[in-house]
């Protein structure tokens, strides 16, 4: 990607502004489209080209397989994530790739790899589900709070999320998922114990950056002209702040859910997570992997990780396209063709800016 | 480096000598304009040579050509205004100067500076241009310069960038004399400084010392003096006189001021929908513009002293608006922001009396920190008052809670200064001017909101359907307009007016302003116009205060005001804004030297 110009000294001033006027544009372009390319990617995808674009395909297309997997866990794996024997038949431990039923072999206790990755991406949606969306309510809600009223609320709760900043966060979700599960290891139980633990590092994120949008927002005329006619709290909160606020959510979320994949497989890896009778989990079956790499058994290691490569690099993606288009100064445009288009006023000055329809032209020829 | 040096554009370089064949489409418009300028120079000689520039902008609603066809030449030590609306190109022609564009930009055609095509021109080639040849001057002096390092050393870094052998102390020396020679006092103890302990206007100087520190032959200067105060934009005018005369400079400015181009141009090229439409002499072009759009443009701009409000009242409007109730009295009023830990507040507001009576317009005048913004927003709630006595339609607003001052909010609208961003871009224009209307009128239905958010947009003379489209798809003056309506919607007793016209160009604000003018004597509201701007102020308001440093240092009616001003600050105030009239710029210009001129900021 190549490095944008940036903006020229004595423009600055108006960068916020110029924020602001994207999203303006953003909101009137999408006005017009149908329903379905509004929708948060379809209008990503709408907008893209060139390496952006392709990025966001791969992403797109890694991420549904992802989902897709496990919704169809049950059809497409052939045993179950827990088999050890199907019809009474042992599979045996550690056969090599390609046998005949276990296409990616079996592990020392026996598993079928195949089946072990697939089913896999049951827990790890499940977990990504249950951390983003719980931190993300809770993020949202107190940065919004706090960035609006300000004060001490805002000081103690700045000062709460730098606390759990200071904590390393797979100790954090350690202690979490000792406390939680007690021991335990059922397929919910320790997915939630995940969660909750991933959820409690996620909310200072989605705090910090709602905050920091709000308090810039609430300050912008269209806040206070808001204020100057009485309107309450509430609907300045919901209506005016949130609204403008979620721009860079979806950038967060899909950050933070293949966070939550690294985090969920950490601890399985480590011995914190899920027993692999209660659900199939990748970090559980990297550890098990790790003493048969040295035998010379590389496949019962390499299908768990890259199935975790793959999802979090394919959620990656998604997020990373998302931001770059999200953003009018990364976001690259065709190349203008010499010669065409016709001669409008444009606020060509600034048309670092999504200029979809440029008004002063219109007002020019009125 | 030579006038024939090859060069390409981002798109390639397939009509690279177009400009050399010098017989298509741009001859035409190159005869005209030559028939008013001066007699035919030698190409070679000219500082700049424009020929036949185009850029096109791709942007998400498809390519946007911003310039079109443009020619222009500027001979040593010639001052060239360039003028027009914003969007007419007139900042991306010289920025592609510079070679500065985005890079979304494509452009065509040759820019010619010392004889060195600069399109398509990259990396060192380019910035052996910049800055020995040609140099610029930004709007905003205040983030041009880095805030982290001395002012010598910033200084320094273009010197380097020139000549990496240079030494410590060379630079010094360097940057000493031209910090001298734009006038800053004690420049040798200065150097050292940083650039916060300077003001706005020695900002500026020392951005255009910066440029003659590297020699620059021609410098670019993008609005130097719009975020500047009225008596600074005076000096910084003399100091880039004063450089074109003592070094030779030629200068190009960009302006949308047509009292700066009075003042300083002795050439003028006008832009339109990115062509140059006239380009004549100054006093030609004031005297008699050729175009329709140049003399509409001309037209807009407000005079001073040419229609003051006041004296536009027959004698019992006066009278009527003199024995009115008073809608807002503040007496001794004190306004401050607490200072941070330890620090003592600061004090924006010292001491002011001032009375708006029931349908009087009261224009504020003063420059940026003197404190008129702060008075409008505390008359609308939106600061504390510290001291004193301010009371708002019957409410002492010392004390006075959120609670108790709601129900006072539906008799105030506000009028924001920029319309960029007054509105949320979520909603859509209809439930922007309908939010007053869902705060106060819970009981109303939605098809009487409806009725009554059209027939507003109707009197701000918008069509009704733009209450489905939303704010982005207006313009700037639309959208005031809009601004307008929303702040009009509960039928308010006061409005204020915060620099609502400021953002605007010249021809949308008389539009915007004579809008104004209308509503107001329609609905008959009281007014708090707030403007840095002399001649708006006195065209708009029955009744002028002059705020200098926290202070209201002179109140009347406008012409009291501008032909009889009691106070050093009023007097200079007048004296430094550029009339657009060339010819009697020269002489405001000999007395305000004589007057003022041996004062530096």
């Amino acid at each position: 990607m190549t490095v944008s110009n940036p903006l020229p000294p004595g423009e600055e001033s108006l960068a916020q502004d110029m924020e602001l006027e994207a999203e303006g544009a953003l909101v009137a372009q999408d006005a017009q489209a149908p329903w379905f390319a509004r929708l948060p990617l379809v209008s990503h995808l709408r907008r893209s080209v060139g390496l952006q674009r392709a990025m966001l395909v791969v992403g797109l297309a890694l991420t549904a397989a992802l989902l897709l997997t496990a919704l169809l866990a049950p059809i497409i794996a052939p045993y179950s994530f827990s088999a050890t024997s199907a019809d009474g038949q042992d599979f045996g431990t550690q056969l090599p790739l390609g046998s005949p039923g276990h296409l990616l072999g079996t592990t020392v206790s026996g598993f079928d790899v195949l089946s072990r990755v697939i089913w896999g991406t049951r827990t790890a949606v499940a977990v990504m589900a249950c951390a983003v969306v719980a931190s993300l309510f809770i993020g949202v809600l107190l940065g919004l709070v706090s960035g609006y009223v300000g004060g001490w609320l805002d000081r103690i709760l700045v000062m709460l999320a730098d606390a759990v900043y200071a904590f390393p966060s797979l100790l954090l979700a350690i202690v979490m998922s000792i406390v939680i599960s007690g021991g335990q290891s059922s397929a919910w139980g320790g997915i939630l114990a995940a969660a909750i633990s991933i959820t409690v590092v996620f909310v200072p994120q989605y705090f910090r950056v709602i905050r920091a949008e709000v308090v810039r927002l609430k300050a912008e005329p269209f806040v206070e002209a808001a204020k100057v006619v009485g309107t309450g709290h509430g609907r300045i909160m919901g209506t005016h702040l949130l609204r403008n606020a979620t721009r860079t959510l979806p950038l967060i979320f899909t950050l933070n859910s293949s966070e939550a994949i690294l985090t969920l497989a950490a601890l399985g890896f480590l011995g914190f997570g899920i027993e692999p009778t209660s659900a199939a989990e990748w970090g559980y079956d990297l550890n098990r992997a790790m003493s048969d790499a040295t035998s010379g058994i590389w496949w019962t290691g390499l299908f768990p990780g890259l199935a975790i490569v793959l999802s979090v690099l394919g959620v990656t993606l998604v997020g990373e396209s998302i931001n770059d288009l999200n953003d009018p100064r990364l976001r690259t445009r065709r190349p203008a063709r010499r010669r065409s288009g016709s001669v409008t006023a444009a606020t060509a000055a600034t048309s670092a800016t999504a200029a979809a329809s440029s008004p002063a032209a219109k007002e020019a020829r009125a | 480096m030579s006038a024939a040096a090859p060069h390409s554009t981002p798109s390639g370089g397939a009509d690279g000598t177009r400009y050399a064949a010098d017989g298509t489409r741009s001859a035409v418009d190159g005869a005209r304009l030559e028939a008013g300028a001066r007699p035919e120079a030698d190409a070679s000689a000219a500082r700049l040579s424009i020929r036949d520039l185009g850029i096109t902008f791709a942007t998400d609603g498809g390519d946007v050509r911003a310039v079109d066809g443009v020619s222009l030449d500027v001979d040593p030590g010639r001052i060239l205004a360039i003028v027009g609306e914003s969007g007419s190109g007139k900042s991306v022609t010289a920025r592609s100067i510079l070679g500065l564009l985005p890079e979304t930009a494509t452009q065509s055609g040759a820019v010619l500076v010392s004889g060195t095509d600069v399109v398509g021109l990259s990396g060192a080639r380019l910035r052996a241009v910049r800055g020995e040849d040609v140099s610029m001057v930004f709007q905003e002096p205040s983030s041009a310069l880095n805030p982290v390092f001395p002012i010598w050393w910033q200084m320094g870094e273009g010197l380097r960038a020139h000549d990496p052998k240079i030494t410590r102390k060379q630079i010094r020396a360097k940057a000493v004399e031209s910090l001298r020679a734009v006038g800053i006092p004690d420049p040798e103890e200065r150097i050292d400084r940083f650039p916060d302990e300077f003001s706005g206007g020695q900002k500026q100087r020392i951005m255009i010392a910066m440029a003659l520190s590297l020699g620059a032959e021609l410098i670019v200067a993008d609005e130097p003096t719009t975020a500047l105060d009225v008596t600074v934009q005076a000096e910084i005018l003399e100091l880039l006189r004063d450089v074109r005369d003592r070094f030779g400079t030629s200068i190009i400015v960009i302006t949308h001021n047509m009292g700066v181009v009075a003042d300083l141009a002795d050439e003028v090229a006008v832009m339109y929908a990115g062509r140059i439409i006239e380009r004549a002499d100054v006093r030609e072009l004031f005297a008699h513009p050729r175009e329709e759009y140049t003399r509409k443009l001309l037209g807009a701009v407000p005079h001073l002293g040419g229609d003051s409000a006041w004296t536009a009242l027959s004698t019992a409007e006066q009278e009527a608006i003199e024995a009115a109730e008073p809608v807002v009295v503040a007496k001794d009023l004190v306004i401050e922001y607490p200072g941070r830990l330890g620090r003592p507040a600061f004090r924006a507001v010292h001491g002011v009396d001032l009375m708006i009576r029931q349908g009087e317009v009261y224009g504020l005048v003063g420059e940026s920190g003197s404190g008129k913004t702060t008075i409008g927003r505390t008359i609308a709630g939106l600061e504390k008052a510290t001291s004193g006595s301010l009371r708002v339609l019957g409410h002492e607003m010392i004390g006075i809670s959120e609670r108790a001052f709601k129900p006072v909010r539906r008799e105030i609208g506000f009028v924001f200064q920029d319309p960029a961003t007054s509105f949320n871009p979520h909603l859509t224009i209809e439930e922007c001017i309908a939010e007053p209307l869902v705060v106060h009128e819970r009981g109303m239905s939605a098809r009487d909101r409806t009725a009554r958010v059209r027939s507003l947009l109707e009197s701000v003379e918008l069509p009704g359907d733009y209450a489905r489209r939303f704010p982005h798809e207006l313009s700037g003056g639309q959208r005031q307009r809009v601004s307008l309506a929303r702040a009009l919607v509960l039928n308010p007793t006061l409005l204020i007016a915060d620099e609502p016209t400021s953002a605007l160009d010249v021809s949308v604000q008389a539009t915007v302003l004579e809008l104004f003018r209308q509503l107001q004597a329609e609905l008959g509201f009281a007014a708090l116009f707030i403007s840095h701007d002399l001649a708006v102020v006195d065209s708009l308001a029955h009744r002028i205060g002059v705020l200098y440093r926290g202070e209201l240092v002179e109140s009347g009616h406008g012409p009291d005001v501008l032909h009889r001003p009691t106070h050093d600050y009023t007097r200079r105030l007048i004296a430094s804004l550029p009339v657009p009239d060339p010819v009697e710029q020269a002489e405001r210009r000999r007395v305000f030297q004589k007057n003022w001129g041996d004062r530096v900021d």
